[in-house]
């Protein structure tokens, strides 16, 4: 920090974009994947500029659809996840994947081990692999993800997918930044399945039970089927009772077997989604088909009930939220810095002198001072 | 002034090629650089040269840690090089080599772009700390 002046901070301004950057910028449109490459570790960084290049990249966004894996370590994501991109390659889409790892919160650094698993699409350039870690950003990883998924998406992906480990309220974050989100289940894991109940459940549009050939894979079908339609609440249950034999991967309508045969149906007469419970065995890819299948009935389930609006306005509200409380809590950062840092102030506070409300006030009152004389 | 604090870690790629099933040093390097604080992918075992380009271009790494046990370094390395300079990834990326070169191959790999070869017995702070001295700054 060390501004020359308060007031210079704060002042209002949209993100400018440097000539070199707006280059990048140009070159990644154009279809670089070292400028893609580059803006991600851009963004990854919270580098300068950075926000800049997001906000230019912003309106070239809107044309991927964009899946969230999520499940505990184990559960098979990587390898789900590379069957998943060949499948979109087979049929000509293209595919950018995020893979969050978390870091070391003693040093930082990080062994992402995704990549082992690609091996379907090794040599495949159309397939933009990027791994992350988590670098210990509180809330800025769902941030970052969000806009490298951006970047991906203004690239021209036309699937993106975000991977990362089911557990704890960041992964959660950051899966949630997905217009679909696929939570990935072990067979033989009662106790996992209980334990989904808290965050994960309801945040899943598909469940899928990968290693679908080992054993337990039909109880654990099962329970997730039964947490499902309890999910959905007595009320609605009630309405019309059938949601079970509506669901879209049902065979039984051939005309609607060609394009993209599931979904369509189900999504126009019926408002609410019914999460999706499937069996996947990633290794030999049994089940992917019918895991996109579901997938493109939930984006079209999204568009067509209008309900892709109200998620990406939520979404934005959470990013504009997120940004406005980071760069608040700059400001406030500073304040403290100002004060002599964070560790005096709480020795002061250990030492009976102050208190922690007493000290929250004074750093926060130059900048209530701030707004209220603008305001005036 | 951007409000946000900038968190740079150096990151890594550390890469096996060819038909070279040992991994035990990669492994033992990855956990090494993850400890001094580097983000580290790993390629897994077999790649081709093309598959490491792919990695180091996408994964956007600084440094770029090729392990070869195999003695097929003179064939395998340019053809990294090769694909890096393709995809404009080779100026501001440190190449190092680890494994059993010889002092001839060393210096013919040196010549095609390669910072450093670090032979059997190497201590790993060395690499550590020739890493942190010459990763490439990057604007």
């Amino acid at each position: 920090m060390g501004g020359p002046n308060p007031d210079e901070e704060a002042t209002p301004r949209a993100p400018e974009l440097s000539d070199r950057d707006a280059e990048l910028v140009e070159e990644l449109l154009a279809g670089s994947h070292r400028a893609l490459a580059r803006v991600i570790t851009r963004i990854e960084d919270r580098a300068a500029g950075h926000r800049a290049i997001v906000s230019a990249l912003h309106g070239h966004t809107g044309g991927a659809d964009v899946i969230g894996i999520t499940g505990s370590p184990g559960a098979g994501k990587s390898t789900l996840v590379d069957k998943l991109a060949a499948a979109y390659r087979e049929r000509g889409d293209t595919v950018g994947v995020v893979a969050v790892d978390p870091s070391s919160p003693y040093t930082g650094g990080a062994v992402l081990g995704d990549r082992i698993r690609m091996g379907s699409n090794v040599g495949d350039m159309d397939v933009f692999f990027r791994s992350m870690s988590a670098r210990g950003q509180l809330g800025g990883l769902s941030m970052a993800t969000a806009d490298a998924v951006k970047a991906l998406d203004a690239f021209g992906k036309d699937a993106v997918i975000i991977e990362t480990v089911g557990a704890g309220q960041n992964e959660v974050d950051v899966v949630r930044t997905a217009d679909t989100v696929a939570v990935l289940v072990q067979p033989g894991s009662g106790d996992d399945v209980q334990t989904l109940k808290a965050g994960i459940l309801e945040i899943g549009d598909v469940f899928v039970v990968n290693k679908a050939d080992m054993d337990g894979a039909e109880r654990t079908l099962a329970e997730l089927e039964e947490m499902v339609h309890r999910r959905e609440g007595p009320t609605k249950g009630l309405e019309t009772g059938h949601h079970g034999f509506d669901a879209p991967e049902h065979p039984d309508d051939p005309e609607h077997s060609d394009a993209s045969d599931a979904g369509d149906e189900s999504a126009s007469d019926d408002p609410e989604w019914t999460p999706e419970v499937l069996r996947t065995v990633a290794n030999t890819g049994e089940g992917v088909d019918e895991l996109i299948a579901a997938f493109d009935a939930h984006a079209a389930h999204l568009r067509e009930s209008g309900e892709i609006e109200a998620t990406k306005r939520r979404r934005y509200a959470e990013e504009i939220r997120t940004l406005v409380r980071s760069d608040v809590g700059a400001l406030a950062a500073g304040e403290i810095e100002r004060r002599g840092g964070i560790d005096r102030l709480a020795e002061a506070v250990r030492r009976r002198e102050t208190d922690p409300y007493s000290v929250a006030a004074e750093v926060v009152a130059p900048i209530v001072d701030c707004v209220e004389t603008d305001r005036e | 002034m951007s409000v946000e604090q900038e968190e740079r870690a150096i990151r890594c790629l550390v890469a096996k090629v060819g038909l070279d099933g040992h991994d035990r040093g990669a492994h033992v390097i990855a956990r090494a650089f993850r400890d001094a604080g580097f983000e580290v992918v790993y390629s897994g075992l077999h790649r081709a040269p093309d598959d490491i380009v792919q990695a180091a271009v996408q994964e956007d790494v600084d440094v770029l840690g090729i392990s070869i046990l195999s003695g097929a370094h003179n064939t395998l390395v340019p053809k990294v090089i090769e694909g890096l300079k393709e995809y404009d990834a080779f100026e501001d990326t440190l190449i190092l080599v680890g494994g059993i070169i010889p002092d001839d191959d060393e210096d013919e790999l040196k010549r095609l772009g390669v910072a450093e070869v670090f032979g059997p017995g190497t201590p790993m702070e060395e690499t550590i700390e020739f890493i942190r001295d010459n990763v490439p700054e990057r604007a």
